[in-house]
Protein backbone atom coordinates (compact mmCIF):
# COMPACT_ATOMS: atom_id res chain seq x y z
CA UNK A 1 0.00 0.00 0.00
CA UNK A 2 0.97 3.16 -1.02
CA UNK A 3 0.32 6.67 0.12
CA UNK A 4 -1.14 9.74 -2.01
CA UNK A 5 1.21 13.22 -1.25
CA UNK A 6 -0.69 15.22 -3.77
CA UNK A 7 -3.73 15.38 -6.07
CA UNK A 8 -3.22 18.61 -8.19
CA UNK A 9 -5.77 19.72 -10.30
CA UNK A 10 -4.59 20.97 -13.98
CA UNK A 11 -8.16 21.40 -15.55
CA UNK A 12 -11.44 19.99 -15.91
CA UNK A 13 -10.60 16.89 -16.73
CA UNK A 14 -6.65 16.68 -16.25
CA UNK A 15 -4.68 16.02 -12.73
CA UNK A 16 -1.43 14.97 -11.65
CA UNK A 17 -1.24 12.36 -8.69
CA UNK A 18 1.73 11.62 -6.40
CA UNK A 19 1.94 8.84 -4.61
CA UNK A 20 4.99 8.17 -2.19
CA UNK A 21 6.69 4.50 -3.54
CA UNK A 22 9.96 3.63 -3.83
CA UNK A 23 10.91 2.50 -7.07
CA UNK A 24 13.21 2.22 -10.01
CA UNK A 25 10.52 3.07 -12.81
CA UNK A 26 11.86 4.25 -16.42
CA UNK A 27 10.67 6.30 -19.04
CA UNK A 28 8.04 4.81 -20.83
CA UNK A 29 7.05 2.33 -18.00
CA UNK A 30 3.20 2.29 -16.62
CA UNK A 31 2.02 1.59 -12.93
CA UNK A 32 -1.65 -0.53 -12.36
CA UNK A 33 -3.53 1.25 -9.87
CA UNK A 34 -5.72 0.72 -7.59
CA UNK A 35 -7.96 2.69 -5.13
CA UNK A 36 -10.70 0.66 -3.67
CA UNK A 37 -10.69 -2.82 -2.35
CA UNK A 38 -12.73 -5.16 -5.40
CA UNK A 39 -14.72 -3.12 -7.36
CA UNK A 40 -14.34 -2.09 -10.18
CA UNK A 41 -12.72 -5.29 -10.61
CA UNK A 42 -9.74 -3.99 -12.79
CA UNK A 43 -6.76 -1.86 -11.73
CA UNK A 44 -6.04 1.33 -14.07
CA UNK A 45 -2.80 1.06 -16.08
CA UNK A 46 -1.61 5.08 -16.03
CA UNK A 47 2.32 5.75 -17.26
CA UNK A 48 5.04 7.37 -15.29
CA UNK A 49 4.59 10.97 -15.63
CA UNK A 50 7.86 11.34 -13.32
CA UNK A 51 9.69 9.48 -10.43
CA UNK A 52 12.59 9.80 -8.43
CA UNK A 53 13.40 7.03 -5.92
CA UNK A 54 10.67 7.78 -3.30
CA UNK A 55 7.82 9.15 -5.57
CA UNK A 56 5.81 8.32 -8.53
CA UNK A 57 3.60 10.99 -10.29
CA UNK A 58 0.50 10.03 -12.61
CA UNK A 59 -0.76 12.40 -15.39
CA UNK A 60 -4.32 11.31 -15.63
CA UNK A 61 -7.65 12.59 -17.47
CA UNK A 62 -10.67 11.58 -16.22
CA UNK A 63 -11.89 9.32 -18.48
CA UNK A 64 -14.12 6.78 -16.32
CA UNK A 65 -14.78 5.31 -13.02
CA UNK A 66 -11.66 4.42 -12.06
CA UNK A 67 -9.94 7.67 -12.85
CA UNK A 68 -13.01 9.49 -11.43
CA UNK A 69 -11.62 8.26 -8.57
CA UNK A 70 -8.25 8.77 -8.75
CA UNK A 71 -9.25 12.40 -9.27
CA UNK A 72 -10.91 12.69 -5.69
CA UNK A 73 -8.16 11.09 -4.00
CA UNK A 74 -6.69 13.49 -0.74
CA UNK A 75 -3.09 13.34 0.59
CA UNK A 76 -2.76 10.93 2.87
CA UNK A 77 -5.40 8.50 0.81
CA UNK A 78 -4.08 5.21 0.49
CA UNK A 79 -3.54 3.64 -3.18
CA UNK A 80 -1.96 0.66 -4.76
CA UNK A 81 0.71 0.46 -7.12
CA UNK A 82 1.67 -2.35 -9.17
CA UNK A 83 4.54 -2.44 -11.40
CA UNK A 84 6.69 -0.87 -12.57
CA UNK A 85 5.44 -2.55 -15.84
CA UNK A 86 6.56 -3.02 -19.23
CA UNK A 87 8.89 -1.86 -22.11
CA UNK A 88 9.72 1.92 -21.82
CA UNK A 89 11.58 4.38 -24.33
CA UNK A 90 15.53 3.23 -24.80
CA UNK A 91 18.12 5.60 -23.63
CA UNK A 92 18.51 7.26 -26.77
CA UNK A 93 21.18 9.67 -27.41
CA UNK A 94 21.68 13.23 -29.93
CA UNK A 95 18.95 15.21 -31.53
CA UNK A 96 15.80 13.87 -29.44
CA UNK A 97 11.93 14.97 -30.62
CA UNK A 98 9.09 13.85 -28.18
CA UNK A 99 5.96 14.25 -29.45
CA UNK A 100 2.74 14.09 -27.53
CA UNK A 101 -1.35 14.26 -27.83
CA UNK A 102 -3.44 14.93 -25.24
CA UNK A 103 -2.97 12.58 -22.38
CA UNK A 104 0.02 11.56 -24.72
CA UNK A 105 1.78 13.92 -23.39
CA UNK A 106 2.26 12.05 -19.84
CA UNK A 107 5.51 9.60 -20.32
CA UNK A 108 7.32 12.71 -21.98
CA UNK A 109 8.25 14.76 -19.50
CA UNK A 110 10.07 11.95 -17.70
CA UNK A 111 11.40 10.63 -20.67
CA UNK A 112 12.93 14.13 -21.45
CA UNK A 113 14.45 14.64 -17.88
CA UNK A 114 16.35 11.35 -18.59
CA UNK A 115 17.54 12.05 -21.93
CA UNK A 116 18.85 15.50 -20.67
CA UNK A 117 20.92 13.46 -18.49
CA UNK A 118 23.27 12.87 -20.90
CA UNK A 119 24.22 16.81 -21.73
CA UNK A 120 25.21 16.17 -25.08
CA UNK A 121 22.19 15.33 -26.27
CA UNK A 122 19.02 17.81 -27.60
CA UNK A 123 15.49 17.02 -26.45
CA UNK A 124 12.67 19.17 -28.47
CA UNK A 125 8.94 18.72 -27.68
CA UNK A 126 6.49 18.77 -29.25
CA UNK A 127 3.20 19.18 -27.49
CA UNK A 128 -0.78 18.87 -29.20
CA UNK A 129 -3.85 19.46 -27.31
CA UNK A 130 -7.28 19.28 -28.54
CA UNK A 131 -8.44 22.31 -25.92
CA UNK A 132 -6.75 23.51 -22.89
CA UNK A 133 -3.14 23.06 -23.13
CA UNK A 134 -1.11 22.70 -19.49
CA UNK A 135 2.23 22.22 -18.21
CA UNK A 136 3.93 24.61 -20.43
CA UNK A 137 6.36 26.12 -17.57
CA UNK A 138 7.17 22.41 -16.88
CA UNK A 139 7.74 20.67 -20.29
CA UNK A 140 9.82 24.07 -20.60
CA UNK A 141 12.06 23.20 -17.91
CA UNK A 142 12.86 19.60 -18.74
CA UNK A 143 13.61 20.38 -22.45
CA UNK A 144 15.87 21.99 -25.00
CA UNK A 145 12.44 23.46 -26.77
CA UNK A 146 9.25 23.53 -26.54
CA UNK A 147 6.77 23.67 -29.01
CA UNK A 148 2.62 23.63 -28.53
CA UNK A 149 -0.05 23.24 -31.30
CA UNK A 150 -3.27 23.83 -29.68
CA UNK A 151 -6.46 22.65 -31.58
CA UNK A 152 -4.12 21.80 -34.72
CA UNK A 153 -1.88 18.51 -35.55
CA UNK A 154 1.20 18.48 -33.62
CA UNK A 155 2.66 16.67 -36.48
CA UNK A 156 2.59 19.49 -38.84
CA UNK A 157 5.12 21.36 -36.50
CA UNK A 158 8.06 18.46 -36.88
CA UNK A 159 10.73 18.17 -39.48
CA UNK A 160 11.68 14.33 -38.48
CA UNK A 161 14.82 14.54 -40.82
CA UNK A 162 16.75 16.54 -38.31
CA UNK A 163 16.06 14.17 -35.54
CA UNK A 164 17.98 11.27 -34.77
CA UNK A 165 15.51 9.48 -32.31
CA UNK A 166 11.64 10.53 -32.02
CA UNK A 167 9.70 9.25 -29.05
CA UNK A 168 5.81 9.75 -29.75
CA UNK A 169 2.95 9.00 -27.78
CA UNK A 170 -0.73 9.90 -27.82
CA UNK A 171 -3.70 8.99 -30.24
CA UNK A 172 -3.04 6.72 -32.30
CA UNK A 173 -3.60 8.23 -35.55
CA UNK A 174 -1.20 11.30 -34.50
CA UNK A 175 1.52 8.16 -34.11
CA UNK A 176 0.69 7.15 -37.66
CA UNK A 177 0.53 10.02 -39.40
CA UNK A 178 4.04 10.72 -37.43
CA UNK A 179 5.07 7.49 -38.72
CA UNK A 180 4.41 8.47 -42.51
CA UNK A 181 5.70 11.58 -42.41
CA UNK A 182 9.09 9.63 -41.19
CA UNK A 183 8.58 7.58 -43.79
CA UNK A 184 7.88 10.10 -46.31
CA UNK A 185 10.73 12.30 -46.00
CA UNK A 186 13.42 9.30 -45.31
CA UNK A 187 13.79 10.43 -41.51
CA UNK A 188 17.01 8.22 -40.43
CA UNK A 189 15.23 8.47 -37.28
CA UNK A 190 14.69 5.34 -34.47
CA UNK A 191 11.08 6.20 -34.22
CA UNK A 192 9.24 4.85 -31.06
CA UNK A 193 5.45 4.47 -30.39
CA UNK A 194 3.42 4.14 -27.12
CA UNK A 195 0.44 2.24 -27.58
CA UNK A 196 -2.47 2.31 -25.22
CA UNK A 197 -4.69 -0.73 -25.15
CA UNK A 198 -7.53 -1.91 -22.76
CA UNK A 199 -5.76 -3.94 -19.62
CA UNK A 200 -6.21 -6.68 -17.69
CA UNK A 201 -3.63 -8.34 -15.58
CA UNK A 202 -1.12 -5.97 -16.97
CA UNK A 203 1.13 -8.26 -16.67
CA UNK A 204 1.21 -10.23 -19.61
CA UNK A 205 -0.43 -13.37 -18.70
CA UNK A 206 -4.28 -12.64 -20.26
CA UNK A 207 -3.58 -11.60 -23.73
CA UNK A 208 -6.68 -9.02 -23.58
CA UNK A 209 -3.90 -6.22 -24.59
CA UNK A 210 -2.29 -7.99 -27.53
CA UNK A 211 -2.15 -5.94 -31.30
CA UNK A 212 -1.06 -7.07 -34.18
CA UNK A 213 2.88 -6.29 -35.48
CA UNK A 214 5.30 -7.22 -38.15
CA UNK A 215 6.08 -9.81 -35.62
CA UNK A 216 2.99 -11.53 -34.99
CA UNK A 217 0.60 -10.23 -32.12
CA UNK A 218 2.48 -8.77 -29.12
CA UNK A 219 1.38 -7.76 -25.47
CA UNK A 220 1.23 -3.96 -25.24
CA UNK A 221 1.82 -4.51 -21.57
CA UNK A 222 4.51 -6.60 -21.68
CA UNK A 223 6.46 -6.66 -24.80
CA UNK A 224 5.63 -2.68 -24.62
CA UNK A 225 3.44 -0.01 -24.09
CA UNK A 226 6.64 1.38 -26.27
CA UNK A 227 7.44 -0.63 -29.87
CA UNK A 228 9.63 0.79 -32.83
CA UNK A 229 6.96 2.15 -34.96
CA UNK A 230 7.83 0.33 -38.27
CA UNK A 231 6.87 -2.61 -35.64
CA UNK A 232 3.28 -1.30 -35.18
CA UNK A 233 2.74 0.30 -38.16
CA UNK A 234 4.25 -2.12 -40.46
CA UNK A 235 1.23 -1.93 -43.22
CA UNK A 236 2.05 1.96 -43.92
CA UNK B 1 -0.70 -24.60 9.75
CA UNK B 2 -3.61 -26.88 8.50
CA UNK B 3 -3.67 -29.51 6.31
CA UNK B 4 -5.22 -27.73 3.33
CA UNK B 5 -4.34 -30.99 0.86
CA UNK B 6 -6.59 -32.52 -1.25
CA UNK B 7 -6.97 -35.43 -3.39
CA UNK B 8 -8.43 -34.32 -7.12
CA UNK B 9 -9.38 -37.89 -9.06
CA UNK B 10 -5.68 -39.59 -7.86
CA UNK B 11 -3.91 -36.50 -7.97
CA UNK B 12 -2.57 -35.03 -4.62
CA UNK B 13 -2.54 -31.21 -4.45
CA UNK B 14 -0.88 -29.66 -1.58
CA UNK B 15 -3.92 -26.92 -1.65
CA UNK B 16 -7.03 -27.23 -3.37
CA UNK B 17 -6.50 -23.27 -5.42
CA UNK B 18 -5.74 -23.27 -9.07
CA UNK B 19 -5.07 -20.41 -11.48
CA UNK B 20 -7.74 -20.77 -13.71
CA UNK B 21 -7.12 -20.76 -17.64
CA UNK B 22 -6.71 -18.07 -19.95
CA UNK B 23 -5.96 -15.53 -16.47
CA UNK B 24 -2.11 -16.66 -15.84
CA UNK B 25 -0.73 -17.53 -19.20
CA UNK B 26 1.52 -20.62 -18.84
CA UNK B 27 2.45 -19.47 -14.91
CA UNK B 28 5.80 -17.39 -16.19
CA UNK B 29 4.62 -13.97 -15.94
CA UNK B 30 2.92 -14.51 -12.38
CA UNK B 31 6.10 -16.12 -11.46
CA UNK B 32 7.86 -12.44 -11.81
CA UNK B 33 4.92 -11.37 -9.30
CA UNK B 34 5.01 -13.91 -6.69
CA UNK B 35 6.32 -17.76 -5.79
CA UNK B 36 3.72 -20.12 -8.06
CA UNK B 37 5.25 -22.93 -6.44
CA UNK B 38 2.54 -21.86 -3.55
CA UNK B 39 -0.32 -22.74 -5.26
CA UNK B 40 -2.27 -25.84 -5.61
CA UNK B 41 -2.03 -26.21 -9.62
CA UNK B 42 -2.08 -23.98 -12.60
CA UNK B 43 -4.37 -24.51 -15.71
CA UNK B 44 -2.80 -23.36 -18.85
CA UNK B 45 -4.22 -20.96 -21.00
CA UNK B 46 -6.43 -22.71 -23.86
CA UNK B 47 -3.85 -24.52 -26.60
CA UNK B 48 -5.02 -25.27 -29.67
CA UNK B 49 -3.40 -27.85 -32.20
CA UNK B 50 -2.46 -24.89 -33.72
CA UNK B 51 -1.15 -21.52 -33.23
CA UNK B 52 -3.88 -19.36 -32.98
CA UNK B 53 -4.06 -15.19 -33.31
CA UNK B 54 -6.96 -15.11 -31.55
CA UNK B 55 -9.65 -12.19 -32.16
CA UNK B 56 -9.40 -8.51 -33.74
CA UNK B 57 -11.13 -5.29 -32.11
CA UNK B 58 -11.51 -4.86 -28.18
CA UNK B 59 -10.89 -7.20 -26.16
CA UNK B 60 -11.53 -6.45 -22.66
CA UNK B 61 -14.38 -4.94 -21.57
CA UNK B 62 -15.00 -4.14 -17.43
CA UNK B 63 -18.85 -4.54 -16.12
CA UNK B 64 -20.17 -3.49 -12.67
CA UNK B 65 -18.39 -6.15 -10.52
CA UNK B 66 -17.20 -8.34 -13.62
CA UNK B 67 -14.91 -8.32 -16.74
CA UNK B 68 -16.14 -9.35 -20.10
CA UNK B 69 -13.33 -10.71 -22.38
CA UNK B 70 -13.01 -11.83 -26.46
CA UNK B 71 -9.74 -13.00 -26.56
CA UNK B 72 -10.54 -15.95 -28.67
CA UNK B 73 -7.93 -18.51 -27.34
CA UNK B 74 -5.52 -16.28 -28.34
CA UNK B 75 -2.40 -19.45 -28.02
CA UNK B 76 1.15 -20.51 -29.54
CA UNK B 77 -0.54 -23.96 -30.19
CA UNK B 78 0.24 -27.22 -28.15
CA UNK B 79 3.54 -28.37 -29.96
CA UNK B 80 5.04 -24.74 -28.65
CA UNK B 81 3.99 -25.12 -25.38
CA UNK B 82 5.18 -28.79 -25.21
CA UNK B 83 8.17 -27.64 -26.63
CA UNK B 84 8.98 -24.56 -24.37
CA UNK B 85 6.70 -24.47 -21.10
CA UNK B 86 5.88 -27.70 -20.14
CA UNK B 87 8.86 -28.55 -18.42
CA UNK B 88 9.35 -25.24 -16.76
CA UNK B 89 6.05 -25.62 -14.95
CA UNK B 90 6.83 -29.09 -14.04
CA UNK B 91 9.47 -27.45 -12.11
CA UNK B 92 7.28 -25.58 -10.12
CA UNK B 93 5.88 -27.93 -8.20
CA UNK B 94 2.50 -27.81 -8.24
CA UNK B 95 -0.23 -30.15 -10.43
CA UNK B 96 -0.21 -29.06 -13.75
CA UNK B 97 -3.64 -28.95 -15.51
CA UNK B 98 -3.37 -28.79 -19.34
CA UNK B 99 -6.69 -26.63 -20.96
CA UNK B 100 -7.19 -27.94 -24.17
CA UNK B 101 -9.41 -25.86 -26.73
CA UNK B 102 -10.09 -26.65 -30.43
CA UNK B 103 -11.89 -25.10 -33.47
CA UNK B 104 -12.80 -28.61 -34.71
CA UNK B 105 -13.30 -32.25 -33.39
CA UNK B 106 -10.08 -33.14 -35.14
CA UNK B 107 -8.26 -29.97 -33.29
CA UNK B 108 -9.12 -32.05 -30.30
CA UNK B 109 -7.95 -35.64 -31.17
CA UNK B 110 -4.97 -34.20 -32.69
CA UNK B 111 -4.04 -31.57 -29.15
CA UNK B 112 -5.06 -34.65 -27.09
CA UNK B 113 -2.64 -37.14 -29.19
CA UNK B 114 0.34 -35.06 -29.13
CA UNK B 115 0.06 -34.55 -25.32
CA UNK B 116 -0.30 -38.26 -24.39
CA UNK B 117 2.78 -39.92 -22.74
CA UNK B 118 3.98 -36.00 -21.66
CA UNK B 119 4.18 -35.65 -17.66
CA UNK B 120 1.03 -33.64 -17.12
CA UNK B 121 -1.39 -34.27 -14.53
CA UNK B 122 -4.85 -33.60 -16.35
CA UNK B 123 -6.09 -32.22 -19.27
CA UNK B 124 -8.62 -29.73 -19.17
CA UNK B 125 -11.13 -30.40 -22.45
CA UNK B 126 -12.35 -26.53 -23.00
CA UNK B 127 -15.91 -27.02 -24.64
CA UNK B 128 -16.71 -24.00 -23.15
CA UNK B 129 -14.77 -21.11 -24.79
CA UNK B 130 -17.92 -18.21 -26.06
CA UNK B 131 -14.77 -16.90 -28.15
CA UNK B 132 -14.60 -18.84 -31.10
CA UNK B 133 -16.28 -19.05 -34.16
CA UNK B 134 -15.73 -22.61 -34.55
CA UNK B 135 -15.53 -25.68 -32.05
CA UNK B 136 -15.21 -24.16 -28.51
CA UNK B 137 -18.59 -23.59 -26.56
CA UNK B 138 -20.49 -25.25 -29.44
CA UNK B 139 -19.94 -28.07 -28.48
CA UNK B 140 -21.07 -27.56 -25.03
CA UNK B 141 -24.29 -26.93 -25.26
CA UNK B 142 -25.99 -29.54 -26.06
CA UNK B 143 -25.69 -33.04 -23.97
CA UNK B 144 -25.16 -34.51 -26.57
CA UNK B 145 -23.17 -32.85 -29.09
CA UNK B 146 -20.85 -32.51 -25.96
CA UNK B 147 -21.03 -36.65 -25.60
CA UNK B 148 -19.99 -37.42 -29.41
CA UNK B 149 -16.71 -34.98 -28.70
CA UNK B 150 -16.24 -36.26 -25.11
CA UNK B 151 -16.25 -39.91 -25.90
CA UNK B 152 -13.95 -39.15 -29.27
CA UNK B 153 -11.38 -37.95 -27.04
CA UNK B 154 -11.61 -40.05 -24.10
CA UNK B 155 -11.15 -42.47 -26.54
CA UNK B 156 -7.52 -41.21 -27.61
CA UNK B 157 -6.49 -39.58 -24.35
CA UNK B 158 -4.78 -41.08 -22.20
CA UNK B 159 -4.40 -38.40 -19.67
CA UNK B 160 -6.31 -37.59 -17.04
CA UNK B 161 -9.33 -35.16 -18.21
CA UNK B 162 -11.29 -32.99 -16.68
CA UNK B 163 -14.25 -31.33 -18.69
CA UNK B 164 -14.40 -27.70 -18.35
CA UNK B 165 -18.15 -26.97 -18.84
CA UNK B 166 -20.00 -23.82 -20.21
CA UNK B 167 -22.61 -22.21 -18.18
CA UNK B 168 -24.22 -21.75 -21.03
CA UNK B 169 -25.32 -24.99 -21.32
CA UNK B 170 -28.71 -25.79 -22.01
CA UNK B 171 -28.60 -28.28 -19.19
CA UNK B 172 -25.18 -28.00 -16.70
CA UNK B 173 -26.38 -31.22 -14.62
CA UNK B 174 -26.86 -33.69 -17.48
CA UNK B 175 -24.03 -32.66 -19.28
CA UNK B 176 -21.70 -33.26 -16.05
CA UNK B 177 -23.80 -36.50 -15.54
CA UNK B 178 -22.58 -37.17 -19.22
CA UNK B 179 -18.85 -36.46 -18.89
CA UNK B 180 -18.98 -39.06 -15.81
CA UNK B 181 -20.62 -41.63 -17.79
CA UNK B 182 -17.80 -41.25 -20.82
CA UNK B 183 -15.48 -41.50 -18.39
CA UNK B 184 -13.87 -37.85 -17.65
CA UNK B 185 -12.14 -37.77 -14.20
CA UNK B 186 -13.30 -35.09 -12.87
CA UNK B 187 -15.52 -31.52 -14.07
CA UNK B 188 -14.42 -27.83 -13.89
CA UNK B 189 -16.80 -25.18 -13.96
CA UNK B 190 -18.32 -22.23 -14.69
CA UNK B 191 -16.64 -20.75 -17.50
CA UNK B 192 -17.53 -17.41 -18.76
CA UNK B 193 -21.15 -16.60 -19.29
CA UNK B 194 -22.23 -15.39 -22.83
CA UNK B 195 -22.50 -11.82 -22.71
CA UNK B 196 -22.87 -8.60 -24.90
CA UNK B 197 -22.15 -4.99 -24.75
CA UNK B 198 -23.31 -2.19 -27.10
CA UNK B 199 -21.42 1.01 -28.01
CA UNK B 200 -24.36 3.27 -28.06
CA UNK B 201 -22.78 6.26 -29.71
CA UNK B 202 -21.77 3.88 -33.21
CA UNK B 203 -24.70 2.06 -32.51
CA UNK B 204 -22.95 -1.30 -32.43
CA UNK B 205 -22.03 -4.00 -30.32
CA UNK B 206 -18.74 -3.59 -28.35
CA UNK B 207 -17.40 -6.52 -29.37
CA UNK B 208 -16.61 -7.82 -32.73
CA UNK B 209 -18.14 -11.49 -32.27
CA UNK B 210 -20.78 -9.29 -30.93
CA UNK B 211 -20.84 -11.49 -27.96
CA UNK B 212 -18.07 -12.21 -25.42
CA UNK B 213 -17.34 -14.07 -22.05
CA UNK B 214 -18.67 -12.73 -18.70
CA UNK B 215 -16.52 -13.54 -15.85
CA UNK B 216 -15.40 -12.35 -12.29
CA UNK B 217 -17.18 -11.72 -9.08
CA UNK B 218 -20.39 -10.82 -11.18
CA UNK B 219 -20.92 -14.06 -11.83
CA UNK B 220 -20.30 -16.01 -8.62
CA UNK B 221 -23.94 -16.23 -6.91
CA UNK B 222 -24.52 -18.40 -10.36
CA UNK B 223 -21.44 -20.44 -10.53
CA UNK B 224 -21.89 -21.35 -7.11
CA UNK B 225 -25.50 -22.43 -7.66
CA UNK B 226 -24.15 -24.70 -10.53
CA UNK B 227 -21.38 -26.16 -8.74
CA UNK B 228 -23.82 -27.12 -6.38
CA UNK B 229 -26.14 -28.60 -8.41
CA UNK B 230 -23.52 -30.45 -10.64
CA UNK B 231 -21.81 -31.59 -7.48
CA UNK B 232 -24.76 -32.73 -5.90
CA UNK B 233 -25.46 -35.46 -9.31
CA UNK B 234 -22.01 -36.57 -10.01
CA UNK B 235 -19.71 -38.92 -8.18
CA UNK B 236 -16.65 -37.19 -10.17
CA UNK B 237 -14.95 -34.20 -8.45
CA UNK B 238 -15.39 -30.56 -9.10
CA UNK B 239 -13.45 -27.74 -9.88
CA UNK B 240 -15.59 -25.01 -8.98
CA UNK B 241 -15.00 -21.57 -10.09
CA UNK B 242 -16.70 -18.09 -11.05
CA UNK B 243 -16.23 -15.11 -9.25
CA UNK B 244 -13.75 -15.75 -6.38
CA UNK B 245 -12.40 -13.17 -5.41
CA UNK B 246 -11.42 -14.27 -1.48
CA UNK B 247 -11.15 -17.10 0.56
CA UNK B 248 -14.62 -16.62 2.23
CA UNK B 249 -15.98 -17.31 -1.98
CA UNK B 250 -13.45 -20.69 -2.04
CA UNK B 251 -15.01 -21.99 1.11
CA UNK B 252 -18.29 -21.62 -0.32
CA UNK B 253 -17.57 -23.14 -3.66
CA UNK B 254 -15.91 -26.13 -1.65
CA UNK B 255 -18.94 -26.39 0.96
CA UNK B 256 -21.09 -26.38 -2.05
CA UNK B 257 -19.42 -29.46 -3.32
CA UNK B 258 -16.47 -28.65 -5.67
CA UNK B 259 -13.16 -30.74 -4.18
CA UNK B 260 -10.69 -27.83 -5.39
CA UNK B 261 -11.00 -24.33 -6.76
CA UNK B 262 -10.16 -21.86 -9.80
CA UNK B 263 -9.34 -18.31 -9.64
CA UNK B 264 -8.99 -16.33 -12.76
CA UNK B 265 -10.35 -12.88 -13.06
CA UNK B 266 -9.54 -11.40 -9.36
CA UNK B 267 -6.03 -12.04 -10.14
CA UNK B 268 -6.47 -9.29 -12.03
CA UNK B 269 -7.25 -6.81 -9.05
CA UNK B 270 -4.31 -8.50 -7.35
CA UNK B 271 -1.59 -10.75 -8.84
CA UNK B 272 -1.16 -12.96 -5.88
CA UNK B 273 -4.58 -13.08 -4.81
CA UNK B 274 -4.54 -16.65 -5.20
CA UNK B 275 -2.09 -16.86 -2.33
CA UNK B 276 -4.25 -14.60 -0.01
CA UNK B 277 -7.52 -16.90 -0.77
CA UNK B 278 -5.05 -20.00 0.44
CA UNK B 279 -3.61 -17.89 3.69
CA UNK B 280 -7.37 -17.45 4.59
CA UNK B 281 -8.12 -21.08 3.92
CA UNK B 282 -5.24 -21.97 5.83
CA UNK B 283 -6.60 -19.45 9.31
CA UNK B 284 -10.08 -20.78 8.46
CA UNK B 285 -9.23 -24.18 8.86
CA UNK B 286 -7.34 -23.33 11.96
CA UNK B 287 -10.17 -21.47 13.70
CA UNK B 288 -12.77 -24.44 12.82
CA UNK B 289 -10.47 -27.20 14.03
CA UNK B 290 -10.38 -28.90 10.53
CA UNK B 291 -8.02 -31.71 10.23
CA UNK B 292 -8.42 -31.54 6.30
CA UNK B 293 -10.21 -29.01 4.32
CA UNK B 294 -11.84 -31.77 2.44
CA UNK B 295 -14.34 -31.97 5.57
CA UNK B 296 -16.63 -29.26 4.72
CA UNK B 297 -16.65 -30.21 0.88
CA UNK B 298 -20.02 -31.05 0.23
CA UNK B 299 -21.51 -30.47 3.92
CA UNK B 300 -24.33 -27.82 1.99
Amino acid sequence: MATVLENRKLTKDFFILKVKQRNSASMGQFYMLRAWDRFPVLSRPISVHDADRECVSFLCKIVGQGTERFAALHPGDDIVLNGPYGNGYPQEHGKIALVGGGTGVAPLYFAAKALKKDPASTVDLFLGFSGEEMLRREFEAVGDSLTVNVGGFITDDIHPSEYDAIFSCGPEVMMRVLWKKCKAEQARARVYVSMEQRMACGVGACLGCTIPTASGRRRVCKDGPVFRAEEVFFHE
Amino acid sequence: MSDLHVNFAGVEMKNPVVLASGTCGFGREFAEQFDIGRLGGISSKGLTLHPCPGNTGIRIWETPSGVMNSVGLENPGVQHFIDSDLDWINRQGLVNIVNLGGHSLEDYLEGAKMLNGKKIDFVELNISCPNVKEGGMNFGVKTETARSVVRRVRAVCKQKMIVKLSPNAEDIVSLARMCEEEGAEGVSLVNTFLAMAIDIRQRRPVFQNGYAGLSGPAIKPIALRMVHQVAHAVSIPVMGMGGISCWQDAVEFLMAGATAVQVGTASFMKPDIALDIIGGLDAYAEQNHLERIGEICGIV
